[in-house]
C-alpha cells in the first residue's frame, strides 16, 4: 500500500454543470499529463474542433502513477512492483475529486489502450465509451522479452542503461520500412574518415543515440523498471467480459510491437460476451509510434465513433 | 436528420421479409450500416457488421453500429459456428475473390445465411453481350470489365448449382425486377435483376 498518493492531471475544454462531458485520457510508457495544447502528445487529436472535441468535452489526462512528470513513482520513495490495475485506480480518486460520476470515454493508446480496458473491468458502466488503439488484452512473449532487455541494461547501469533501453524501445515502435524512409543507409558527414566503435557511422545510429540521451534528461530510469514490468504483467483477457460500454479497438498495420491478432484478441473477447465493439484498421507505415503519428486518420475513427455515443 | 429508408434500396424489403424478429444478424459487406440499421430499428435484430472500406464503417459507428473491419476474403476466422440466427451478404458476393469459402463460411457462422447478388443472366445483358461482343454495362453493374470490383459475375442458375454441389440448402428464394418489384414466375431466371436466397448448411 502506498499512501499518500500524489497525481498531477490536467485538463482541457470545461466540465460542464452536470459533470457528465468529461473524457479520461491515459498516456503510454513515457507519457505525461501534457496531452493537448502546446507540445502535447496527441495535440491534433485533443482540442477544440478535434477528434476529443474540447468545445463539448472536459478532456482529463494525469500522469501515472509510478510515473515521474510530477505524480508519485519510485523516484519518490521505497515503490513496490505496481501493476495497470493499481495505476487506474490510483486515477478514481481523481474522478470522484472532480465530482465526475460518469465518463463520456475512456481512451489511450498503448500503456493507455491496455488501462483504457482495465477501467472498463475494475469500474463497468463509470465510461460509456472506451476506446483502445494499438494495445492488447496481454502483453506477448516478445513485448515482454523487448521490455527485460531494457531493464537489464538499466540495471547495468542506470543512466547509460536507459539510454540504451529507450534506443531498444524506439526501434520496437518504429516500423523497417519507416526506418528505410527516414535513413536508409545514409552516413553521417565525415564520419566515414574517423571510424571508432564509439562514435555513430550510419543516421540511424546517431538518431538512435540522440533519442536515447535526450530520453535520460526527461525520464526516470526507476520508472521504466516499474512501468515495463506492469505492463509486462497486463493479462485481462479472462475479464474482458466485465467490461460495459461501447468499444472501439483500432490497430495499425505496420505495428509489429502489437500486431493485428492481438487486436483481434479483445475484438473477439469483447464481441463474443456481447459487447458492442467496433474494429479500425488504420493503414500507416510509422510501426507502433503510429498511435502518436496518424493523427488525422486516427481522428476521424475516434470522431465517428463518438458521434454514434450520441444516437 | 436523413430517413434511412430513403436510402435502402428495394431488396432491403426482401431481405427484411427472411429475417425474424429480435434475431441476431451479422452483415457481411456492411458499408455505411443502413441496412443493419433499418433492421435494427424495424426488427429489433441485435447485430454486428463486417466490411473492408473504412469510409463506410466510420459512418457506420457514428450511427452508434458494431462494425468490424476484416477481409471476407480470409473468412470468418473471428467468429464460432452458429454463433448469429443470420449472416446478410448482400450484393458484395460478386466482388469475393473466393466466394465459395465466403459461402461456406456464412452458413457455418449463421444459422441461416441470407445471399444476394445481381444476376448476370438477365436478358438485357445476354441480349447486349450477344448483340455488341462486349462486356454489358448496367446501373447495377456500371464499371468496364478491366476496373470492376465485380469480379465473379453469376447467374441464378450459377448460384443454384454451386448450392446443390456444396451441401447447400436453399430454404427460400426471391427475386427483383429492374424497377426494384418483387417478380414471381415464368422465366425468372432471365427476368430477375437481383436475386435473394436464405439457405442453410444441410444438415
Amino acid at each position: 500500500m502506498i499512501a499518500p498518493v500524489k497525481l498531477v492531471y490536467e485538463t482541457f475544454g470545461r466540465l460542464n454543470e452536470a459533470k457528465d462531458n468529461a473524457i479520461l485520457i491515459f498516456h503510454a510508457l513515457s507519457g505525461d499529463s501534457h496531452v493537448s495544447d502546446e507540445g502535447g502528445w496527441w495535440s491534433k487529436l485533443v482540442g477544440p474542433g478535434k477528434a476529443f472535441d474540447t468545445d463539448c468535452f472536459c478532456v482529463i489526462c494525469a500522469n501515472t502513477l509510478g510515473g515521474c512528470s510530477g505524480s508519485t513513482g519510485p523516484k519518490d520513495l521505497n515503490f513496490p512492483i505496481i501493476t495497470i490495475k493499481d495505476m487506474v485506480a490510483a486515477q478514481v480518486p481523481l474522478l470522484d475529486h472532480l465530482g465526475i460520476k460518469q465518463l463520456v470515454a475512456v481512451a489511450g493508446g498503448s500503456m493507455g489502450g491496455m488501462m483504457a480496458l482495465q477501467f472498463s473491468v475494475d469500474y463497468p458502466g463509470r465510461s460509456q465509451n472506451i476506446i483502445a488503439i494499438a494495445t492488447a488484452a496481454k502483453s506477448s512473449a516478445q513485448n515482454i522479452a523487448f521490455n527485460e532487455v531494457g531493464r537489464r541494461a538499466i540495471i547495468n547501469d542506470p543512466e547509460e542503461g536507459l539510454a540504451i533501453a529507450r534506443m531498444i524501445g524506439h526501434i520496437t515502435y518504429l516500423s523497417e520500412v519507416s526506418l528505410t524512409n527516414k535513413f536508409g543507409r545514409k552516413i553521417q558527414e565525415g564520419a566515414l574518415a574517423s571510424q571508432k566503435f564509439g562514435d555513430s557511422l550510419f543516421e540511424v545510429e546517431s538518431y538512435l543515440k540522440y533519442k536515447g540521451v535526450g530520453f535520460t534528461k526527461r525520464f526516470d530510469a526507476n520508472s521504466y523498471l516499474y512501468i515495463t514490468k506492469a505492463i509486462d504483467l497486463f493479462d485481462i483477457t479472462n475479464d474482458l467480459s466485465r467490461g460495459e460500454g461501447r468499444f472501439l479497438v483500432v490497430h495499425f498495420t505496420s505495428d509489429w510491437l502489437f500486431p493485428e491478432y492481438q487486436a483481434l484478441d479483445i475484438v473477439d473477447r469483447l464481441k463474443d460476451s456481447g459487447k458492442n465493439v467496433s474494429y479500425r484498421v488504420i493503414e500507416s507505415t510509422a510501426g507502433h509510434d503510429a498511435f502518436l503519428l496518424e493523427e488525422e486518420k486516427l481522428g476521424v475513427a475516434i470522431k465517428s465513433f463518438l458521434a454514434g455515443a450520441k444516437s | 436528420m436523413i430517413d434511412y429508408r430513403l436510402r435502402l434500396k428495394p431488396d432491403y424489403k426482401l431481405i427484411k421479409e427472411f429475417i425474424d424478429e429480435g434475431a441476431t444478424v451479422l452483415d457481411l459487406g456492411c458499408g455505411d450500416g443502413t441496412l443493419l440499421e433499418a433492421l435494427t430499428k424495424d426488427k429489433k435484430v441485435k447485430g454486428i457488421g463486417v466490411d473492408i472500406h473504412p469510409e463506410g464503417l466510420d459512418e457506420a459507428m457514428g450511427r452508434g453500429l458494431s462494425v468490424l473491419q476484416l477481409d471476407l476474403n480470409k473468412g470468418l476466422k473471428s467468429f464460432k459456428d452458429k454463433s448469429f440466427d443470420y449472416v446478410v451478404l448482400n450484393m458484395t458476393l460478386q466482388a469475393m475473390w473466393d466466394p465459395l469459402l465466403v459461402i461456406q463460411e456464412m452458413v457455418r457462422v449463421g444459422k441461416a445465411a441470407i445471399v444476394g447478388f445481381p444476376n448476370f443472366g438477365h436478358w438485357k445483358l445476354l441480349f447486349r453481350l450477344l448483340a455488341t461482343e462486349r462486356m454489358p454495362k448496367t446501373k447495377v453493374l456500371p464499371y468496364e470489365w478491366y476496373d470492376t470490383p465485380n469480379i465473379r459475375l453469376m447467374t441464378i442458375n450459377d448460384f443454384k448449382a454451386l448450392c446443390l454441389e456444396n451441401g447447400i440448402k436453399i430454404v427460400k428464394d426471391k427475386y427483383l425486377n429492374a424497377a426494384g418489384a418483387e417478380i414471381y414466375r415464368p422465366l425468372i431466371r432471365w427476368r430477375a435483376v437481383e436475386g435473394i436466397f436464405l439457405i442453410e448448411e444441410k444438415a
